[in-house]
This record gives structure tokens, C-alpha cells and sequence, in this order.
């Protein structure tokens, strides 16, 4: 009986590996279909678009695994992203000024500075959500509210029309391609010129990944949130675990929002997150609480974002509002088809006392 | 083999609940290489005891001594690196992941900062040989066997060197044959210098096993004893304090015509397995059949299907030669059922809901409380309390506005002294307006609850109207309190609930009332079939033996009862006829009269029925 | 026991309010307002003459409604945080049956009636409609409400937009199907006389108190009988507690939880209803901005309670109504009032930040509960 759960579990691996590569096909085949159709210029700026849009949901939704592995349920992400993307934004504008000493005005101090009040902000309110649920027992749900109220009231409160900054992250690498290499040209057009915390992202998830199934902090988070209980009979000590997994959560999603003010738009707007930290919890279980099922998902809503900037390309005519609705569409479809096909932590969302 | 040397002491361990002194005083001392019984009921103190000693509590005072050093715990850890380990009841066990995993977790083998998941493997295997085990290091918990997790268990605390191992209960979810397979187990680890503490409540076990026995009560060191001059009635008197009837008196059956009748009815279980597989038998009026068999072959989902909580995938299910093969709740209830649930705190009772609510959980829509749920008349019923309520606000108001304009606005006026409106100026007329917006702000809400409580009478009034005497009433809505309290005082009464009173909070009650309750709700109805799973499952002697008389007396009124327990003495004590039960099968069908425990043990194990019931005159000669 | 009760009920939740306007007031000092003018105009904006009363009172109208839908939910076990979706649907719903349906039947009142009812009731739809599409969702897939609902937001917003697109007559491109054709504006046509809500008291200054307000206050009895008295709230009340116990007891969670979801809507929309026939007299972009968010806190605050709701309503329709004075008066952004809500929730919430910060004795008792997990239940 066992040998055989193991074939299936082999055989359920291998076929994932199959579908990716099919999936991975596909869409280089279609590419190019497309590339032909409307040029690569077009194709380039659509994959470049998805990787922009998909760059804060995988963030976003690496934040999700961090606190739902810890069995602490997310919904603030959307809060915390808020409130980092604003206290980034801020930084560099302080650090624009011309009264500061140019020290600290050069762009890579300045830029680090912002990055780093950013997400250190997310880390922040990673522990007040650690604080009300392990501490104070509110339910997560009605906790993660709290701190989305109060991140969109406090940055509309000290929100600055107008307020300008000594520019955002610029490419980290550039191409030193010319478009007479061709294929080459695009695919650098690609791979390279992004900015820092894109790469920082890809990173991230590798690192992830590894931290989370092949460490001894991994197993004890996989622990935490599948029974807390066991975990705290080893002596493991569950609630403070859960204090660093979700101060680690908010610095994820931190950086998911310093990257939409620091990297991809350059200002801050009051909302401007637009329900990317729900869309990726929906991210987060369409991935099956795994970081590279996550990131392939993000992947798939980037897609459906960047449809919105680059369909006049196609020459498509749909009124934009339903365009606009893709991924929110999306985000409903993936949770109505996904759920309960794959396991949540078994104890995401239930408090856990220390007797 | 226990030694002179004393590794464990317990010395006046006390530790108060709230409402509960669970520990009193208690002393125990732990010799080298001994098993330790510790006998008593539920809630005697065992578990709080072996909780302390485990550092999961603090004692209020007393101390611990291990190998005569004292000890203060703040968490298992240093109870771990102390040597003590602990087999929980429920196991502590994550079931996604593998054997290894599961040992090493908190102790990790790394190798630089990753896992060297091969040494982990290593090691497990290493143990599992050395005491016998034959554990797979690779294997995932959940899809092993009960007995071998618990060997797992037993890893777990030999992997972090224990040398005190505290097994809580551990033969409760074992067939008697996993139960000898452990037995030697635990010899074996005795004969190695390995002490241990064996918690349990069952008799046979403790003299076939320990060398010592504790008994505890209500939170007390009460006796002590060796196997060698105790007996079972000796024990349990100890134990409960009192005689203890072990048997329970009833005449023979006399079964009637057929109630319940399944056939071939396969189903799987929430992960997808299958697990029942065509099982067919019938229960008649006037007799209790006892489904045998360990925890998780079948039993759970059987009585599921049965009840409706869940669809079986063929087979056919017949009460009282009505076809009910995968019908609602509802339907099986009103077909005259009742239903004691396995798991009465996720099924078998709303916490939040008072003793009375609780006692209609799935009568509330009947008469005399009220009528069938009426959710398509939901929007009549919407239009038939807004309109009078609004049409009596509409009147009042306008009543109220011809006042206010002759009355009170004058009034208002001459108050701050006022006599030409067009002529005031505007900082004059904010008090006498601010006045007379709160005036029209109150009355009006006065009036709308005024008028909204009218509404709702009238709708009270007009559902309740219409039908025949003796006939339903016809959009019941409203729900009678006035019976459903009655009924409820009646029950508790009967079935001796103690409760402070009939609108306490049903989760606030003792288990043993909490179980009395749904007992009281599911016999109270006299059905004509009675399913009762694990009906006496973590509660009081008291409370077991007034069930176990209920039950019988249910069936000498004439109702079919089909009872499911993993607890093989209640099935002997009760059933006029028993079903074995073994990996979704019905493998036997015996008369209660003609088989053994240790017949049924066997069968429970899976053992072929021709084989054991073959040996029929021998065993029953022994 | 009794007194205990009323430290929950009344004493918990006008602590929480009391210690996030102190907070708030440390927030205002941080930014370099002076926190005394700004309360000062809160108080004066919100209740200082008729005028400012009437305006609390006609913010308040629909929150009452919006904390309705959203305590209904939590009675049922579902966060429905898609109020602004529902309430921004009845919104619309109500302001078409108002403009595009004439009705006349020779008497003016009678008109009113009945024209202010199917106005009413459209709206009523439109938000049931809008919430059973997430009821449905999570009855029969499983997927999260919280989600859901959240997503649907969104998806209605876009939706009224293109509906309500005012068009570019300089590019030919037309206006969207409700719009009233000005060209500049994404707004629908006035309603008509008829499909006003009467006005109850009209004081000077340019607010009117309609009818509204009282027909929340009916709809609260309402709910308080639904909920409390009938076998349908006994069913809902289960299910919200215990669903397996409710399935055992031969409720069928399904239909109870996509009927939740209906009513909830329903409320939701009404609450859009009542800003389109009693305040704007059409339905106007940002109209009811951020209210279906507030009457996530304001049925917090009322621990769910019907007649509670009306309470916290009031609170909120006040800071709400003296918002505007305040940044007038003394400069303080209004969005300060969100942060002050976001920690009314916070407290009220986690009692035992307040509990400990007054030194309260008693045991804290674990609030809502609605973290159900991802799946089916």
C-alpha cells in the first residue's frame, strides 16, 4: 500500500514537471505566433507588462504562505503593501530635498533608504497582525481589516499632492544588446534592463522555496501551521515562531509595495494597491501555499493586467472597464475552481493557546 | 525489570482549575525499568498530572524530583532533555508529513543550514531496529496504520533519549492484538532500563501488564496495588469509589419486525478512499445490534451514510420499509430516527445555544414550536411586515405632525421668547430649530419602533391563524418559547441534565450532561431506530452506566438500536447481536451469547470469521 | 451577571471609542494640528445646530442599513466585506427604476408611494442580486467570501463606470447606457418627483432628513425579530455557530448560506438606495464612498446587535457629518476620522488591550469568530 501512495505521489510530481514544460512551450510558441502577428516589439512590451504586474502579487502572495505556513490567516497584505509603498515613497521624497546632505541624496543611499523604510513598515505591521491574533486572540480575519482600515486612512491622511522625488530604481542591469542581435536583442529586453527588487524578487522565491522544504525553520513553520500542538510538545515555541514568520510575512509584502513606488509607477496614489494583496491570497491557494506555484500564478495575473495597458495593440475593441475587470474576474474564477482541490495548513486560522 | 533506583518523584503536586481542584496533594514515585499503572477515571487528574511532570503545566506547588535533582519546567523542552518523552492520547503527530520529519522536528540533524534528511532517515531506521518496531523512516503518517503511528510516537521520545516514557491511554484506539504487540513492546523497553508510565482506566490491561498500580479519584492519590493481589471488582472500586456495576442487567431480546434494513451500501470517506464496502444487515424492533470494531474501519462513515451526513456511492438503505438510501438529515429524523452522534461537539450540540434550543436542534420546526421552515415565504412575510408597519408609522406621523404644528412648535417658540418667525434673525432660530429637529428625531423613533413592534404582532398573530385543530399550523414563523422551554424542563428532568437552568449555554454543561443532553433530545422522541456512536465516549461512570440503562430501556419499548463503539465491553455488555467491522467490510455476524472477547478481538484484527468461529467450543469451554 | 453584560455591551465599546479618540488625537498633534480645534469642529459640524444634525442624521441613514447587511452576515458565519459592491448596485438599481419608470396614477401621494417602493425595491434587488452571485460561489465551490466579495467590489465599480460612461462626443465614442447624455460628467438622469424619498424635516441649510432614517429604524426591528424569534434566524444563527450541527439537524447549510448572502445584499442595497432617492436624487460616482467599509466597524461596535446598530450608526454618521468642519476649521485632514475607526475596530476587537489599559477585571471573551478556513464548510 505504500509503495503504491509513493507511485502516485511520484507520478503526480512528474506530471506537474510535464505540464509545466507543456505550459512553458506553449507559451514561447504563442510568442512567437504572436510576435509574427504584431511584431516582437508588441510581444516584448506585453511580457515585460505581465512580469511588472505579476512582480507585487508574487510578492504578495509569498507574504500569504509566510503567515498561512505559521497558521496565521493574511488578509492585511493589501494594508501592509499600502503602508509600505507610502512610507517608501516618503523616504524618498525626504531624501530629495535639497537640504539634505548629498550624501545621502545619492541614488543608491536614497533608494536603499526608501527600500528599507518600506519594508521594515511591513514588518511592522506583520507584528501588530502577530500581536492582535497570537496575543489578543482576535479573529484573523477582523484583525487583517483593522490593519487594512487603518493603512488606507493613515496614508490618506498624511498623503502629500504633489509631493516629487529625486526619481525610482532605474534598470539594475543594462542590455548591451543592440536590436541587430536579433532574437537575442528581445529576449535581453527581457531578462535584463529590470530594476532591483524584481530580481531581488526571483530571488526571494528561490530562496524561499528552499528555506521552506529543506530547513530546520521551514519544518518547524510546515509544523506550526499543520498542528501547533505537536510542534509545541517538542518544545518548539509556537507563538514566537509565529511573531517572526508574520514579521517576515510584512517585510514580503513590504517589498511588494515599495516595488509599485519605488520601481514601477515612481508616486504614490491614496488606494493605489487596488486589491493586489487580495488577489494574492487567490494567487497564494492557486499555487497550493507553494512560493513557485505561486509565482507561476502571479505570473498568469500579470498577464491579465497587462492586458489592460496593451490591448489597443491588438486592435481589439473592448470597452476598457471590462478589461479593467480581468483579474478580478480571474482572482473569482481561480478561487471557485481551486479551492479544495489543494489541503490549506490544517490550522490556518484557528488560535492556538499555550496551556 | 524495575530496580531499587528511584528516577521519577512526584512530591504534593497540586494544581487548581478553575471550579476543579484538579491535583490534591499528589505524590507518586517512579522506580527504574518499572511500568507504572496509573489507573482512574476521566477526570481523576491523570493526564493533569503527567501534563505537569511534562512541563505542558505548572503545578500551583509541589515539586519534582528526577533522579533525585529537582526540576522546574517551563515547557516540554527541558522535560525532554531531562530524558522524559510522552505518548500523547491524541497522538502529536502532523499527518502531511513523513516518519523522519516527524521525529526530528525541534531536534533537527542539519548539515550547514539545511536538512540532512538521509542522517534522519539513518537514525529512525537505526531505533526502529533496535527495539523492533519496523517503522519506514520515508512513510507519510496519515497513511499508516493507528498502531504503527504510535510507534512512531514511541520514537519520537527514544530519538531524544528518553529514559521516563509517559504513555496516556495508549491501547485506546488498538485492536487486542496491536494492544499485545505494544505490551511487548513496552517489556522489552522495560527489560532495557527504560521506566514507564502507563495512564489508563482499563482493569484487564493494567494486571496483564504493570508491575505497580496508582490509583488516583477526584484528583488524589486514593491506593496502590501489585497486579499479583488485585483483582478487576477490587480495582474498580478503588477506582470509582463505589461498586461498580461492570455488567448490565437486561432480559433477553425479543425482536419484532425488520426496521432497518441495509444493503450492499458502499461509500468512501473525505480523503476519497473507499470505506465501506457493500455492507448489508438489518436491525429489528426490540433488539440492539453492536457494531464491532477499531476506530476507523468503516464504523464513522456507516452511521454517516445512514444519517444522511454523507452520500454513499451504491446499496440500499430501508427504515421501517420506507427507501432512504441517501436521504436529508430531515428525512431520516422524520422517519421516525434517532441519532446520537460520535462526535457530539461538532454534530451533536450548538455551544452558544441554550439547554432548551439544543433540546430541539431537530424538532424546532415541528408543532408545538413552530411550522416547517418557511424561507420561500421569507419575502411575504417581509411585504406583510413592512407594509402595516409602514402605514402605521405613516399614520402616527402625520397624527404627531398635526400636534407638533399646533402644539408644540408654538410652545417651542415661546420658550425663546419668539413671537415673529419671518422676523427672527437666523442665530435666533437655531436653538428652537435644533429643539424641535430632536423632538420630531425621538418621537419619530418612537413611533417607528412603536409601529415596527405592531407589525411584527400582527404578523405573529396572522401566522398562527388559519388551520383546523390538530392540523399544522400553516407559516409557522414565529418560534413558541413558551413549549420549547417546557419541553426542555421536561427532558432535563427525566434525563437528570444538571443544569443550572434551561437557558444556560449547552457548551457551558459537564461532558456527561452535554451527552445526557443529546441523549435526552434523541431518546425523548421515541423513535422507532435508535443509532447511538460511541454514546459513552470521555465521560463519567455515573453518567455511562445511566446511558447504558436508557439504552436498554429504549429497546424493551420496542425500538431497533444500532450501537457503534470502539469500547469492546460496552458492545459485549449491550448488544443482543454483534457486527464486526474490518476495513469497510462486515466480516462477522455472531450472536452476543456465542463469543468471546477474545473471538471478537481477533475479528476486529481482520482474522477470517471461519477460522476463528471455528474454534467456537474451546474457547467458550476456557 | 447583569452588570457584567453591560461592561461588554455598553461600557467595552465607549472605552474603545474614547481611547481611539485620544490616539487620534496624538496622530493629529504629530502632524502639527492642534487636536482641541479639530474635535471641537467635529462636535460643532456634527451636532452644533439643526443643520449639522441633520446631516449626522442623514449620514447615519445608510449606515444603518450598510451594518445591518454586514451583522446579518456575521450572524450567519459570513464576512460579507462586499457591501460597497451590493450597496453601489442598489445604488444604481434604484436611481434607474427612478428615472426610466414614469409612474402616475393621478393622486401625487399615491404616485409617491408606490413609485418610492419599486424605487426601494429595485435597489433592494440590485444588492441581493449583487450578493448572491458570492453566496452562491462559496455554497457550492467553497470560495472564500472575504475574497469573493472583496473581488466583486471591484468588478462592480467597473461595471457602473462603463455603464455610467459619460462618453467623448469629440471622438465619437457614446455614452454609457445609464448616463444622462451631458457629456462631461459619468453620472444617470435625475429621478423623477415621485421617486423621492419624502422629506421629514427640512430645516434651513441645504441637508433634508427624509424619510429614510425611519425606515432604517423599522428595518432594524425588523432584522431583531428575523434573527431572534423566527425558525428562519434560528436555522441562519446555527449555521453561523455550528454548521456541522446545523447539517446534522437537517438545515441545509447551501441554502441558508447563499439566503445569508441575499439578505445581506439586499440591506446593502437598500443603503445605496437611500443616498439615491434621499440625498442626491441620482446616482453619482463616490456618493457613498468608504460606506461599506464603515459598516464593517459600525456592526463591530455594536457587537451585531440590531438596536445597537443604531447607536454606532449615529457615531459614525457624526464624525462622518463633522468631518467637513473639522478640516475646515483646523486644517486636519478628514481621513483622520478613518484611522480613528480603524482603531474603534482595533479595540473593540481585541478587548483585552482595553481591559488592560483601565485595569478592568473579568475574563475577555473571544469576539467574532470568522476565520472558517478555505473550504467548503
Amino acid at each position: 500500500m505504500l509503495s503504491t501512495v509513493m507511485v502516485e505521489a511520484a507520478a503526480r510530481s512528474r506530471r506537474t514537471i510535464w505540464m509545466t514544460l507543456i505550459g512553458v512551450v506553449l507559451a514561447v510558441v504563442a510568442a512567437f505566433a504572436a510576435a509574427t502577428a504584431v511584431g516582437p516589439e508588441t510581444v516584448v512590451a506585453v511580457i515585460n507588462a505581465s512580469i511588472r504586474g505579476a512582480i507585487p502579487i508574487a510578492l504578495g502572495a509569498m507574504s500569504g504562505i509566510f503567515s498561512e505556513r505559521s497558521g496565521v490567516v493574511n488578509i492585511g497584505i493589501e494594508g501592509m503593501m499600502l503602508m509600505a509603498a507610502y512610507v517608501g515613497f516618503m523616504i524618498n521624497v525626504g531624501l530629495s530635498y535639497g537640504s539634505v546632505p548629498a550624501a545621502l541624496q545619492a541614488e543608491p543611499v536614497r533608494l536603499g533608504l526608501s527600500i528599507a523604510g518600506g519594508v521594515l513598515v511591513g514588518g511592522l505591521m506583520g507584528l501588530l497582525h502577530a500581536l492582535l491574533t497570537v496575543r489578543f486572540r482576535v479573529d484573523h480575519i477582523i484583525s487583517g481589516t483593522v490593519i487594512n482600515t487603518l493603512a488606507l486612512g493613515l496614508t490618506g491622511y498624511l498623503y502629500l499632492p504633489g509631493a516629487t522625488t529625486g526619481g525610482r530604481l532605474p534598470p539594475a542591469v543594462t542590455s548591451p544588446l543592440t536590436p541587430d542581435a536579433g532574437l537575442f536583442y528581445w529576449v535581453g529586453e527581457i531578462v535584463l534592463e529590470k530594476g532591483l527588487i524584481t530580481y531581488l524578487t526571483v530571488l526571494l522565491i528561490i530562496v524561499f522555496t528552499i528555506a521552506l522544504f529543506r530547513t530546520a525553520w521551514g519544518l518547524r513553520t510546515r509544523a506550526i501551521g499543520e498542528h501547533p500542538r505537536a510542534a509545541d510538545t517538542l518544545g518548539i515555541n509556537v507563538h514566537r515562531l509565529q511573531y517572526l514568520n508574520l514579521f517576515f510575512s510584512g517585510c514580503v509584502a513590504g517589498l511588494g509595495g515599495v516595488f509599485l513606488t519605488l520601481e514601477a509607477v515612481g508616486t504614490f496614489e491614496r488606494g493605489m494597491t487596488n486589491g493586489r494583496g487580495f488577489i494574492a491570497l487567490a494567487v497564494m491557494i492557486f499555487g497550493k501555499w507553494h512560493p513557485l506555484g505561486a509565482a507561476a500564478g502571479a505570473l498568469l495575473f500579470g498577464f491579465a493586467t497587462a492586458l489592460q495597458g496593451q490591448l489597443q495593440f491588438f486592435n481589439i475593441k473592448i470597452p476598457h472597464q471590462f478589461v479593467g475587470m480581468l483579474p478580478y474576474l480571474l482572482t473569482v474564477i481561480v478561487l471557485a475552481g481551486f479551492v479544495g482541490r489543494a489541503r490549506p495548513p490544517a490550522h490556518s486560522g484557528k488560535p492556538y493557546d499555550v496551556e | 525489570m524495575p530496580t531499587d533506583e528511584i528516577v521519577l518523584e512526584a512530591i504534593d503536586i497540586c494544581k487548581q482549575f478553575p471550579g476543579v481542584r484538579a491535583n490534591d496533594h499528589v505524590n507518586l514515585s517512579l522506580h527504574k525499568g518499572e511500568i507504572l499503572a496509573l489507573l482512574g477515571e476521566n477526570g481523576a487528574g491523570k493526564s493533569t498530572l503527567m501534563n505537569i511532570i511534562y512541563g505542558l503545566y505548572h503545578a500551583d506547588s509541589g515539586a519534582i524530583k528526577v533522579k533525585g535533582r529537582e526540576v522546574t519546567f517551563v515547557s516540554p523542552r527541558e522535560a525532554i532533555h531531562s530524558g522524559i518523552g510522552m505518548v500523547h492520547q491524541h497522538f502529536q503527530l502532523i499527518p502531511v508529513m513523513s516518519v523522519a520529519d516527524n521525529v526530528v522536528l525541534g531536534e533537527e540533524v542539519t548539515r550547514g543550514v539545511l536538512l540532512d534528511q538521509t542522517e534522519a532517515a539513518r537514525r529512525v531506521r537505526e531505533l526502529s531496529q533496535q527495539y523492533n518496531l519496523a517503522v519506514e523512516p520515508g512513510a507519510i503518517i496519515e497513511e499508516l496504520p493507528v498502531g504503527m503511528q504510535q510507534r512512531v510516537e514511541i520514537i519520537k521520545a527514544l530519538y531524544r533519549d528518553a529514559e521516563i516514557l509517559i504513555l496516556d491511554e495508549p491501547t485506546a484506539v488498538l485492536t487486542p492484538q496491536e494492544v499485545e504487540d505494544l505490551f511487548k513492546i513496552m517489556r522489552d523497553l522495560s527489560d532495557r532500563g527504560v521506566s514507564i508510565i502507563f495512564i489508563t482506566h482499563k482493569l484487564k490491561e493494567v494486571l496483564a501488564v504493570a508491575h505497580r498500580i496508582v490509583v488516583m479519584r477526584g484528583g488524589q492519590v486514593v491506593g496502590s496495588a501489585l497486579p499479583a493481589e488485585s483483582t478487576p471488582e477490587s480495582l474498580a472500586a478503588l477506582m470509582v469509589g463505589r461498586e461498580v456495576l461492570l455488567r448490565v442487567h437486561k432480559e433477553a431480546a425479543r425482536p419484532k419486525d425488520v426496521v432497518l434494513e441495509v444493503a450492499n451500501l458502499s461509500a468512501h470517506d473525505d480523503r476519497q478512499h473507499p470505506a465501506l464496502r457493500k455492507v448489508s444487515f438489518e436491525v429489528r424492533s426490540g433488539e440492539v445490534l453492536g457494531v464491532a470494531g477499531v476506530q476507523g474501519n468503516g464504523q464513522t462513515e456507516l452511521v454517516e451514510v445512514l444519517t444522511g451526513l454523507r452520500h454513499g456511492d451504491s446499496g440500499q438503505v430501508r427504515i421501517n420499509g420506507k427507501d432512504l438510501t441517501n436521504a436529508s438529515p430531515r428525512a431520516v429524523t422524520s422517519a421516525s430516527c434517532g441519532h446520537v452522534p460520535e462526535d457530539r461537539q461538532r454534530f451533536g450540540l450548538v455551544g452558544d445555544y441554550t439547554v432548551s434550543e439544543n433540546l430541539v436542534l431537530n424538532s424546532y420546526f415541528e408543532p408545538p414550536y413552530a411550522a416547517p421552515p418557511s424561507w420561500r415565504t421569507l419575502p411575504l412575510v417581509a411585504v406583510l411586515f413592512a407594509v402595516p408597519a409602514i402605514a402605521i408609522f405613516a399614520a402616527l406621523a402625520a397624527l404627531w405632525g398635526e400636534i407638533q404644528r399646533l402644539v408644540v412648535w408654538p410652545l417651542v417658540l415661546s420658550l425663546f421668547g419668539i413671537t415673529d418667525v419671518e422676523a427672527a434673525s437666523r442665530d435666533a432660530m437655531k436653538g428652537p430649530y435644533l429643539i424641535e429637529l430632536v423632538e420630531t428625531v425621538v418621537v419619530a423613533l418612537v413611533l417607528g419602533y412603536v409601529a415596527a413592534r405592531l407589525a411584527f404582532w400582527l404578523v405573529n398573530w396572522v401566522s398562527k391563524r388559519g388551520p383546523a385543530a390538530g392540523q399544522t399550523p400553516r407559516a409557522g414563523l414565529v418560534f413558541n418559547h413558551t413549549a420549547v422551554d417546557a419541553h426542555a424542563s421536561g427532558l432535563v428532568a427525566e434525563y437528570d441534565i444538571r443544569t443550572p437552568s434551561v437557558e444556560t449555554p449547552g457548551g457551558s454543561l459537564s461532558g456527561g450532561n452535554q451527552q445526557k443532553l443529546v441523549v435526552a433530545r434523541e431518546f425523548g422522541r421515541r423513535p422507532r431506530l435508535l443509532i447511538a456512536a460511541q454514546p459513552t465516549r470521555g465521560i463519567d461512570v455515573g453518567s455511562i452506566e445511566f446511558i447504558h440503562q436508557q439504552i436498554v430501556a429504549q429497546r424493551d419499548a420496542g425500538a431497533a438500536v444500532l450501537l457503534v463503539s470502539a469500547e469492546l465491553d460496552e458492545i459485549m455488555a449491550l448488544s443482543d447481536r454483534i457486527v464486526v467491522m474490518y476495513k469497510g467490510e462486515i466480516v462477522a455476524t455472531v450472536d452476543a451469547g456465542a463469543v468471546t472477547r477474545e473471538q471478537l478481538g481477533l475479528l476486529m484484527a481482520g482474522a477470517h470469521a471461519e477460522d476463528v468461529l471455528r474454534s467456537r467450543p474451546a474457547a467458550s469451554a476456557a | 451577571m447583569l452588570s457584567a453584560r453591560i461592561v461588554r455591551g455598553v461600557g467595552l465599546p465607549l472605552l474603545s471609542v474614547f481611547t481611539a479618540v485620544i490616539i487620534g488625537g496624538i496622530f493629529i498633534i504629530l502632524a502639527g494640528y492642534d487636536p482641541i480645534a479639530a474635535y471641537q469642529g467635529l462636535l460643532d459640524g456634527a451636532f452644533g445646530d439643526a443643520a449639522s444634525l441633520t446631516r449626522t442624521l442623514v449620514k447615519m441613514t445608510p449606515l444603518v442599513f450598510s451594518g445591518l447587511a454586514v451583522a446579518f452576515g456575521f450572524k450567519g458565519g459570513l464576512f460579507n466585506i462586499g457591501v460597497q459592491g451590493q450597496l453601489i448596485m442598489g445604488s444604481v438599481t434604484s436611481a434607474w427604476i427612478g428615472f426610466a419608470l414614469p409612474v402616475d396614477l393621478g393622486d401625487p401621494v399615491l404616485s409617491t408611494v408606490v413609485h418610492v417602493f419599486l424605487a426601494l425595491l429595485a435597489g433592494a434587488v440590485g444588492g441581493a442580486l449583487w450578493g448572491a452571485i458570492p453566496g452562491l460561489l462559496k455554497a457550492y465551490t467553497g470560495a472564500h467570501e472575504v475574497i469573493t466579495t472583496i473581488m466583486f467590489n471591484y468588478i462592480a465599480s467597473n461595471l457602473i463606470s462603463w455603464l455610467l460612461y459619460a462618453g467623448s462626443p469629440a471622438e465619437g465614442i457614446p455614452p454609457g447606457l445609464l448616463n444622462d447624455g451631458n457629456g462631461v460628467i459619468a453620472r444617470t438622469p435625475s429621478i423623477l418627483q415621485t421617486a423621492q424619498l419624502p422629506v421629514i424635516y427640512d430645516p434651513p441649510g441645504p441637508q433634508a432628513l427624509h424619510l429614510g432614517l425611519f425606515l432604517a429604524v423599522i428595518a432594524a426591528v425588523f432584522i431583531l425579530f428575523l434573527m431572534n424569534r423566527t425558525t428562519f434566524g434560528f436555522e441562519l444563527r446555527m449555521v453561523g455557530l455550528n454548521s456541522p450541527a446545523a447539517r446534522y439537524s437537517g438545515i441545509s447549510v447551501k441554502r441558508i448560506t447563499v439566503l445569508t448572502m441575499v439578505i445581506s445584499g439586499a440591506l446593502a442595497g437598500l443603503a445605496g438606495a437611500m443616498q439615491t432617492l434621499g440625498v442626491n436624487y441620482r446616482y453619482e460616482p463616490n456618493q457613498s464612498l468608504g460606506l461599506g467599509f464603515d459598516a464593517i466597524t459600525v456592526a463591530l461596535l455594536a457587537s451585531s446587535h440590531p438596536l445597537g446598530i443604531l447607536v454606532s450608526a449615529f457615531l459614525f454618521g457624526a464624525m462622518d457629518a463633522g468631518g467637513t468642519r473639522m478640516q475646515f476649521n483646523s486644517g486636519v485632514p478628514t481621513e483622520i476620522v478613518m484611522v480613528v475607526q480603524a482603531l474603534i475596530l482595533m479595540f473593540v476587537a481585541a478587548e483585552q488591550i482595553i481591559r488592560m489599559i483601565y485595569r478592568i477585571r473579568g475574563k475577555a471573551e473571544v469576539g467574532q469568530k470568522l476565520s472558517t478556513g478555505w473550504g467548503q464548510r
